[in-house]
């Protein structure tokens, strides 16, 4: 047997966040190893670990995985997260890719330069309210639990990943919003959910000064 | 019967073009509407056409597809360009990501500031050479097989074709110290679909010219 997956990244959400949530929702336990130095980094990209020379790395299955969407895809193929045929991946990934455009913003955010960082704001403010947030408060009005096909899928997930993402910037972001509302207290209850947004979970915080400065003096060229 | 796709860009590239590519080589005619103003782009948004508001757009199989990547899945899956099994799938997606990555620094390179053009086109350059390519040879080189992933055909090598000769309109010779590249480009340029394709008169794509930039700048 393979084992546990391991994530190697910084300690901090970036782009492994995704894979955390999917993971964790999924109900499958992992393992992480943290780079601290780019020292550590350099080894890596030495040791032709890295496809791309870049992380997040998951082994998983005998497969050292770079790329988060090729990441996420096989999971979500591997744990049946990913629709019942070709139609409804197609939704999955169109809603996947949606988000995921939203959580660039966020992900960027923090490094942006501090006469920007308002403005950015403002941004993601404007995206989520007025393209993202309503397309899926249009979806949902289906009546269904979940976004597609009346089952739990990735696109779920990472709906409520970037729900709980935007309300840390922008409290009241979900009040123009009832569908949404009501999806995010059903997925927060699910219990491989509610479970990884206990305390103690591997879940990152929000990217702090520190986190900010141990990804620029691995990373920065 | 559902008819042909169509497609909703653009008259360029852009990130349409990966689509025309993949369905062209799956030997699949589509037709395509042009958006050249921006009320051309405010109907498909006020017709709610666009899910994101956004195109590429494409209308396939009953669905108003949008997002690139979830249309080039979408196509990939259904003319069997996808592997076998999940794993080659992951393959394939790995690979697919790293072209994708090479060729939007390609795509931006007309959009960005005329002073900061030779200093972005270096570094395109040093990543295909340091970073992208060295993976490709590597793998076609470990296994010896004409393609990429799994012995077969598959959206990975149409994806590399693609960005080979992207890349090769930035530097003629990027190719050189890439020999099974070079074979790679050869063979995969003499598949039927694709051979048709790169002929003129088909529905590829030129470079884009200062005037497309224009035309982009207009809409969006």
């Amino acid at each position: 047997m393979s084992g546990k997956p391991r994530l190697t990244y910084c300690n901090g959400r970036g782009r492994m966040e995704p894979v955390r949530w999917l993971l964790a929702a999924a109900g499958v336990e992992f393992e992480e190893v943290f780079l601290e130095t780019r020292e550590q980094y350099e080894k890596l990209i030495k040791d032709g670990v890295l496809m791309f020379q870049q992380v997040p790395l998951v082994e998983i299955d005998g497969m050292k995985m770079v790329q988060t969407r090729a990441i996420l895809s096989y999971i979500a193929g591997k744990y049946n997260l990913y629709g019942k045929d070709l139609k409804e991946r197609a939704l999955i990934d169109m809603y996947v890719e949606g988000i995921t455009d939203l959580m660039q913003m966020i992900l960027v955010f923090p490094f942006s330069p501090p006469e920007a960082k308002e403005k950015n704001l403002d941004s993601i403010k404007d995206r989520a309210i007025n393209r993202y947030f309503p397309a899926f408060e249009k979806v949902l009005k289906h009546g269904q639990d979940f976004l597609v096909g009346n089952k739990f899928s990735w696109a779920d997930v990472q709906l409520i990943e970037a729900i709980l993402a935007v309300e840390e910037k922008i409290p009241a972001v979900l009040s123009g919003f009832p569908q949404l509302q009501a999806f995010k207290v059903r997925m927060s209850n699910m219990p491989t959910i509610k479970k990884f947004l206990q305390p103690g979970s591997p879940r990152k915080p929000p990217p702090d000064e520190c986190y900010i400065e141990t990804v620029l003096k691995i990373f920065k060229k | 019967m559902a008819g042909k796709p169509k497609l909703h860009y653009t008259k360029g590239r852009g990130k349409m073009e990966s689509i025309r590519w993949l369905l062209a080589a799956a030997g699949v005619e589509f037709e395509e509407e042009f958006i050249e103003t921006k009320e051309d782009l405010e109907k498909l948004r006020n017709d709610g056409s666009l899910l994101f508001q956004q195109v590429p757009m494409v209308e396939i199989d009953g669905m108003k597809m949008v997002q690139t990547r979830a249309i080039l899945s979408y196509i990939a899956a259904k003319y069997n360009l996808y592997g076998k099994d999940l794993k080659e799938r992951a393959w394939i997606d790995m690979y697919v990501e790293g072209t994708t990555d090479l060729m939007g620094m390609i795509m931006y390179l007309p959009f960005q500031p005329a002073d900061t053009k030779e200093k972005n086109l270096a570094l395109i350059i040093e990543r295909v050479t340091t970073r992208y390519f060295p993976v490709y040879e590597k793998a076609l080189k470990d296994h010896g097989h004409d393609y990429l992933v799994g012995n077969k055909l598959s959206w990975a090598d149409i994806h590399l074709l693609e960005a080979i000769l992207m890349a090769e309109e930035c530097k003629p010779d990027i190719l050189s110290a890439f020999p099974l590249l070079q074979a790679f480009k050869g063979r995969t340029s003499n598949i039927p679909t694709i051979k048709k394709f790169l002929q003129p008169g088909s529905q590829r794509k030129p470079p884009a010219d200062e005037k497309f930039v224009a035309v982009v700048r207009k809409i969006f």
